[in-house]
């Protein structure tokens, strides 16, 4: 369990964080959704002691970070897949690792069949390692001291489609465990492939928690896209029912059900060209979301 | 085998319990902390190869004195092959060591992996300096082998070897090199960057002496404190195989080039950070 206390991390005026709390339980793969510069990375740093929170705390089964005797067997992070020594070998950085856990020596091995490194890959300087590769060392390194916690950053980025169904696959049998999961992304697709709850952060602070479903739900539910032959008029309509909506070209996706759109299409009398509801509303509620937080925060700090 | 069927051959040979670990939950001993150091020191082709140009770079300096010695027909004894090997390279090679051991970390970024491993960020430099230290010793016990090779292949040869040699000129060429790996150390700790710490490193050990030699010609005041700042000067008697130094002098020279550049060092470290 994964427990975050109204942390803030500032710099100056600029809030990095900004009153975040939350909680990943065990048994549970929670997806960190934002966009690049969200706060998401800064947020697991604090989380691990690498970087001082301004305030607020988090706890990792009950105990800051900073407590634990042997961190490695209790937490298991991948911040950056690439900090680590270009020139050691795969094998030896999760040597390395597993020395200062104190761990019997065959766990090395073990990680490498676990994470699909062959020998003859783990005998290759990390230098001449591909993302995907980095990327599933990491994982080994994290699994290594089997952690009850996992926290991982963006640890999907650099893998192919097969390799995130692998990765899939690997966090849920860790979390059914009773592992708890804690992950990041800034590609909503990857984290729906992957975590049970996610949370949405924008610009330092949480806009948005919930499952798919109770996400959903907060875009107004089913989302809609429609073509209207007077845009103009359309969005003069949506905007005069307060729903929210976002012009793509000629195609407006709108949070509202099909049903409601229809009807207001009608009302204003605006001959509609397409209506149909939207399969997946998920990625449009990301980027509305996290963009108009990105206003409130303007409208905060200039006020 | 193409890839999805590794990645499911992976996932099933996974999904059981894998290999049980105790569940232990102590803290990491000082002691695995420093064998992790040391092997981190050597563990990839630049570690390798700087302790491989220092024992062979010492070998080759003696025996270029071996070969000069028996041309012009010089008496050598140990304590000279020592006084050339601690100039070169010890006194080049083992402060890029001592620098390298802690800003390596940082250029290559391993430390956020070192310090969520060990959290407790003091404890991982304590270990970095005892690590420093083994590796000091071990280098000076490395030269005096190998110096004393070179005097018996300098006797063989029909040099005038002296085989005589005091108990206090061996044990003087420790401390020797553990000033030498630890200055390199402390400006690696203020400075956290490899070549900064390195060229910050030679302007003090080359610049300093070259002023206050320029100085003291032109001011006496100059004369009088430089026993008390320049470090190398204070070393003097040990390179020539002495125990008999300014302790007070010592004492405060330590403290300027080596307390105090690690005391900042590690009070930034604790505070910093971590990227």
């Amino acid at each position: 369990m994964i427990s975050v206390e109204h942390v803030t991390k500032s710099y100056g005026p600029y809030f990095a964080v900004d009153d975040v709390s939350f909680e990943s339980a065990g048994g549970e793969i929670t997806g960190f959704l934002g966009p690049n510069g969200a706060g998401k990375s800064t947020t697991m740093r604090i989380m691990v002691g690498l970087t001082p929170a301004t305030s607020g705390q988090v706890t990792l089964n009950g105990r800051v970070y900073h407590d634990l005797p042997n961190p490695g067997r209790h937490v298991g992070i991948l911040l950056d897949a690439s900090a680590q020594h270009a020139g050691r070998t795969g094998r030896e950085i999760l040597t390395i690792g597993a020395m200062t856990m104190g761990l019997p020596a065959g766990r090395v091995d073990e990680m490498l069949a676990t994470v699909g490194l062959t020998d003859s890959e783990s005998q290759r300087r990390l230098r001449d390692y591909s993302l995907g590769m980095k990327q599933r060392l990491g994982i080994a390194h994290a699994l290594l001291g089997d952690p009850e916690i996992l926290i991982l950053d963006e640890p999907a980025n650099g893998l192919d489609p097969a390799g995130i169904r692998w990765m899939r696959g690997l966090l849920r049998g860790y979390a059914d465990r009773g592992g708890t999961v804690l992950l990041s992304s800034h590609l909503l697709h990857e984290v729906e492939l992957i975590a049970d709850r996610m949370i949405l952060i924008g610009n330092g602070r949480i806009v948005a928690r919930g499952d798919r479903a109770e996400l959903l739900q907060l875009g107004g539910g089913a989302a809609t896209i429609a073509r209207a032959d007077d845009p103009a008029a359309f969005a003069a309509a949506l905007d005069g029912a307060q729903i929210a909506f976002r012009a793509e070209g000629q195609l407006v996706h709108v949070f509202a059900p099909p049903v409601d759109v229809g009807r207001l299409a009608a009302h204003h009398r605006i001959a509609l060209v397409e209506l149909r509801a939207q399969q997946d509303g998920l990625e449009d509620l990301f980027l509305t979301l996290t963009a108009s937080d990105a206003r409130e925060q303007l409208e905060g700090t200039t006020s | 085998m193409n890839t999805l069927d590794r990645f499911d051959t992976i996932a099933d040979a996974l999904t059981p319990d894998t290999m049980r670990l105790s569940r232990s939950d102590d803290p990491i001993p000082m002691s695995r902390l420093v064998n992790v150091e040391l092997r981190k020191s050597f563990d990839t082709r630049a570690g390798k190869w700087l302790a491989g140009a220092i024992a062979g770079g010492t070998a080759l300096v003696m025996a270029i004195m071996v070969i000069v010695g028996l041309v012009n027909d010089e008496p050598f004894d140990l304590t000279d092959f020592l006084q050339v090997a601690n100039f070169l390279p010890m006194g080049l090679l083992l402060p890029v060591l001592g620098v390298l051991s802690v800003t390596g970390e940082w250029g290559q970024r391993t430390n956020v992996v070192t310090f969520t491993l060990e959290p407790r960020r003091s404890r991982v430099v304590a270990a970095k300096l005892a690590t420093g230290v083994i590796m000091a010793l071990g280098a000076a016990l490395t030269a005096l082998v190998i110096g004393f090779m070179a005097l018996g292949a300098f006797d063989l040869f029909g040099g005038a070897a002296s085989w005589a040699f005091s108990g206090e000129a061996l044990v003087a060429f420790a401390p020797l090199q553990l000033i030498n790996v630890l200055t390199g150390f402390a400006f690696g700790m203020l400075i956290l960057n490899t070549p900064a710490a390195i060229v910050a490193y030679f302007a003090y050990s080359f610049l300093l002496p070259t002023i206050f030699l320029a100085g003291s010609s032109l001011w006496g005041w100059a004369e009088s404190i430089r026993p008390w700042i320049d470090f190398n000067f204070v070393q003097e008697p040990l390179m020539d195989g002495s125990l008999d130094l300014n302790w007070s002098q010592f004492a405060v020279t330590v403290a300027i080039w080596f307390a105090l550049p690690v005391a900042l060092g590690v009070r930034r470290l604790l505070r910093a950070e971590i990227k």
